[in-house]
């Protein structure tokens, strides 16, 4: 319905956590996707900071190379940190 | 009736107002972006509002609700400005809204309440006008940025979007004047606070290249309850629910 291009929403909730993907919206220029984003995602509070990126501009992995990019990842448990002892009294792992 | 029940009635008024008018574009904005926008500014200004009468009152009688669905057109104090149709002051009463008109007017109004606001809480001398003041200014902030944002858009966007706003804002402007009319002791000095709304008006006017209208008829008398006929629409649609269900609860 909207002439105007899209653009992803990113909005870091609170200090010291990344930006999260939070969805997308319309707008015609960069300050009114903005404002949009504010209005539309931040209405309760939910952020501290809000990154608006053109859609047009992500380059995405195709669903068609899923096996040759991921598959190969599914039988290599070493790569996972499990083989060692974690110290006593160690937290946040 | 003491001034500074009167003046958070026309404060309040004015945010009441606005509220219903921005409402009316619920479910018809041009955008879904611009709908969820606008709705938000209307609730800003509906809380407000609330406090406003809130305040008002306790010296008036009665309550919020009272204040707001039980008065006459002739009753509320809110500037002419606020009560024009979304579609312009000249537009006939069922015209649909008009978005740079809206603009036009957001713009001028939030030029106006924020330096009041800034004004109420930095230098007012009633707490909780200061109090109400010091909550609205940063929403108020945001309005102004919004609609300035738009009206540079529109102002210098298309030919035909350039010739709507200036047409809006030629429409609008007389209707400024009674901003700056004396409101009491409790309100800013008129003369400074004119000062002000020019200082932000006139720069986002210069870059959305639009012509600052000339001052010239100027008509009022809102804050003294003479209305335009827009007010009354108005009204009946905001009070019809409460006046037919009087005490209804959810």
């Amino acid at each position: 319905m909207s002439d105007w291009p899209l653009w992803e929403v990113f909005v870091r909730p609170r200090r010291g956590l990344a930006h999260t993907h939070v969805g997308s919206l319309h707008a015609p220029d960069a300050q009114v996707a903005l404002h949009n984003a504010r209005d539309v995602y931040t209405r309760r509070q939910e952020g501290l900071s809000i990154w608006v990126v053109p859609a047009s501009t992500i380059v995405a992995s195709s669903p068609d190379e899923k096996d040759q990019f991921f598959d190969p990842a599914g039988d290599k448990v070493y790569r996972h940190p499990t083989f060692y002892d974690v110290p006593e009294g160690a937290k946040h792992l | 009736m003491s001034q500074v029940a009167e003046y958070a009635l026309a404060l309040g008024d004015d945010a009441l107002i606005t509220a219903q008018r921005l409402a009316e574009w619920s479910a018809r904005a041009p955008e879904m972006e611009l709908d969820i926008a606008l709705s938000n500014v209307a609730l800003d200004q509906l809380g407000v509002a609330r406090l406003a009468l809130t305040y008002a009152a306790e010296t008036l009688g009665g309550d919020e609700d009272t204040l707001a669905y039980l008065r006459s057109d002739h009753e509320f104090r809110n500037c002419l400005l606020v009560e024009l149709p979304n579609a312009g002051p000249t537009a006939e009463p069922a015209a649909p809204g008009d978005f740079g008109v809206t603009m036009a007017r957001l713009f001028l109004l939030a030029a106006y309440q924020l330096p009041v606001y800034d004004w109420l809480a930095d230098h007012g001398a009633d707490e909780r006008l200061a109090d109400i003041a010091a909550k609205a200014r940063k929403e108020s902030a945001y309005h102004l940025d919004l609609a300035s944002m738009w009206t540079v858009r529109l102002g210098d966007g298309t030919d035909e979007s350039h010739e709507r706003m200036q047409s809006a804002l030629d429409e609008l402007w007389p209707y400024t004047h009674e901003l700056f009319e004396p409101s009491g002791d409790a309100a800013p000095e008129p003369a400074a606070l004119q000062a002000r709304w020019l200082q932000i008006v006139e720069p986002v006017l210069a870059q959305a290249t639009l012509t600052r209208p000339a001052d010239g008829w100027a008509p009022s008398g809102g804050r003294s309850g003479r209305h335009t006929e827009h007010l009354s629409r108005l009204l009946a649609e905001m009070q019809v629910v409460h006046r037919a269900h009087p005490g209804a609860r959810w």
